[in-house]
């Protein structure tokens, strides 16, 4: 059977000269970094030569990266540490409805800790409103934090003009670019970030491995304590092996960004124009302003998980917001927080592109997926033959 | 994190549909998740002779659906109520403990349609 992986946006194959270069590093270059003998120079190089790839993938310098576990990671590390260093200036943090649990759920414990979270709405696409940002900030705001791309229906913040306005306000502005670093240009200079999360595995690169990027001069505090390692922003013998692979990966995407970028985004819109060419079936997210990989679609009347488990049959592999396959029986908060109603966040599935898809495969998805849909609409108690209309195209 | 049972029935659900003139229906929505299940029953002497469903839900909705309607066929109404949750669980090989309440809709529905089915017995 033909089997078509469409989750790039949960994770993606490591690249083979991602596995090359980890293999390399372990089997032949073991060494602590920090030692002074030849063994550890030579894993300090690796490691280096890998902060300045990762760098270059931002447009950073390699001593404004510390590498962590991963976007997770990141995110905390730039959430508690500014928040930790800045308390005596102030205690007021702003955020938006649609962010990554790793923002959220950092900011909810900053929240029981005594500090004050505003958590921005979002328009029906998704988007933060320039507006909402400005009357939120107060004397006191220290951090804002709102992510580049959004990881489930692939909506681009206007992050420049949100930072522009927080530094002029005095504030420290960080951005989760977990989606973007790697899948559209991303440059800390012409953003204006003071702190920016990315990951490894979302770029072809290993799990458990990511950076946080902190603009020189920002203060901030560590989360954990130990040696001197990472500038004693993040101790801890470095996981080498998955660094090599990180900066593997990240001269990977530097190298192949323009060419790839265009390719996803070609096989993105057929996918789109071939899904909302199917009675009922409506696009998540903002229409343009939008990751080249994320086609994020509701479709009417049916359930996501019984969706994903007929295609995984088919060989396709997705994801959903529906309240079923989310293990809290929630819907999505980023689908709600857009005003979609329950029922169509629970029809909503989530197809996201990568390196390894081509032409051939959008032509079988968009052939298997009509055939399932119908079969599970006629299962279904709310769907009405009579009533399905052709949904409005997408200006 | 389906047994082979639940996804048989997922992939081939017996008795899908409604049923023209059913003695009796019966709708439940699921208050976790927000699902929705109706079933169509056909009673003759107080005997179950065909039952139809149709759900909006995930593959557990689906699945219990399915082997509620083959549960029950050819039972008599009283058989027929005693009909738990756990056992149309059961009779799936188990579901995975987050899926344990998509199995109320099947037995619940099916207990409205039988209550329809006596309330309008009894109208006559
Ligand atoms: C937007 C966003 N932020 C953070 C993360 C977490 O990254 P990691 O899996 O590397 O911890 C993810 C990945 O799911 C993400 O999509
Ligand atoms: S019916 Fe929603 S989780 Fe099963």
């Amino acid at each position: 059977m033909r089997r078509v992986y469409l989750d790039h946006g949960a994770t993606t194959p490591v690249h083979p000269e991602v596995i090359e270069a980890m293999v390399a590093c372990m089997r032949d270059h073991f060494g602590n970094p920090s030692s002074v003998h030849s063994f550890g120079r030579e894993a300090k190089k690796l490691l280096e030569d890998a902060r300045s790839n990762v760098a270059k993938l931002i447009g950073a310098r390699p001593e404004e990266i510390i590498f962590t576990s991963g976007g997770t990671e990141a995110d905390n590390l730039a959430i508690f540490g500014v928040a930790r260093a800045m308390r005596k200036k102030g205690n007021h943090i702003i955020t938006s409805a649609v962010e990554h649990h790793a923002v959220l759920d950092a900011c909810l414990a900053l929240k029981k800790e005594g500090f004050e979270i505003t958590v921005l709405p979002v328009d029906e696409y998704g988007m933060v409103k320039i507006e909402d940002l400005k009357a939120a900030l107060r004397p006191e705001t220290i951090l804002v934090t709102i992510m580049h791309a959004n990881n489930e229906v692939g909506t681009i913040q206007p992050i420049k003009e949100i930072t522009r306005i927080v530094k002029e306000h005095g504030a420290i502005m960080h951005t989760d670019a977990v989606q973007t670093a790697g899948k559209i240009p991303v440059d800390v200079n012409e953003l204006g970030v003071d702190l920016l999360s990315a990951s490894s595995h979302k770029i072809y690169g290993p799990k458990g491995v990511g950076c946080l990027y902190i603009r020189k001069g920002t203060k901030m505090f560590p989360l954990t304590h130990g040696g001197g390692q990472e500038r004693k922003r993040r101790p801890g013998t470095e996981n080498l092996p998955g660094i090599v692979g990180f900066g593997k990966a990240a001269e990977i995407m530097t190298r192949d960004l323009p060419e790839e970028t265009s390719r996803m985004t070609k096989l993105r819109n057929r996918l789109i124009e071939g899904f909302t060419a199917i009675p009922e079936v409506k696009l998540n997210g903002h229409p343009t302003d939008r990751l080249p990989i994320n086609v994020n679609v509701s479709i009417r009347y049916i359930e996501g998980e019984s969706l994903l488990l007929m295609l995984d049959m088919k060989g396709i592999a997705g994801s959903s917001g529906s309240a079923c396959t989310s293990g809290s029986l929630d819907p999505s908060h980023v689908l709600l927080a857009m005003g979609i109603p329950h029922e169509i966040a629970h029809g909503s599935l989530r197809l996201t592109l990568g390196r390894d898809n081509s032409e051939a495969d959008i032509d079988y998805v968009l052939q298997v997926v009509p055939e399932i849909i119908e079969r599970l609409r006629a299962m279904s108690p709310l769907y009405d033959r009579k009533e399905a209309q052709a949904c409005t195209p997408i200006k | 994190m389906y047994t082979d049972k639940v996804m048989d029935h997922f992939m081939n659900p017996r008795n899908v549909g409604e049923i023209e003139k059913p003695s009796g229906v019966g709708e439940v929505g699921n208050p976790t998740c927000g699902d929705i299940m109706r079933i169509y029953i056909d009673v003759e002497d107080d005997i179950i002779k065909d039952v139809k469903f149709k759900t909006f839900g995930c593959g557990a909705a689906i699945a219990t659906s399915s082997i509620c309607t083959e549960l029950v066929i050819g039972k008599s109404i009283d058989e027929a109520l005693k009909l738990t949750n756990e056992a149309v669980a059961e009779a799936l090989d188990g579901l995975p403990p987050q899926k344990m309440h998509c199995s109320n809709l099947a037995a619940d529905a099916l207990h409205k349609a039988i209550a329809d089915y006596k309330a309008k017995q009894e109208a006559k």
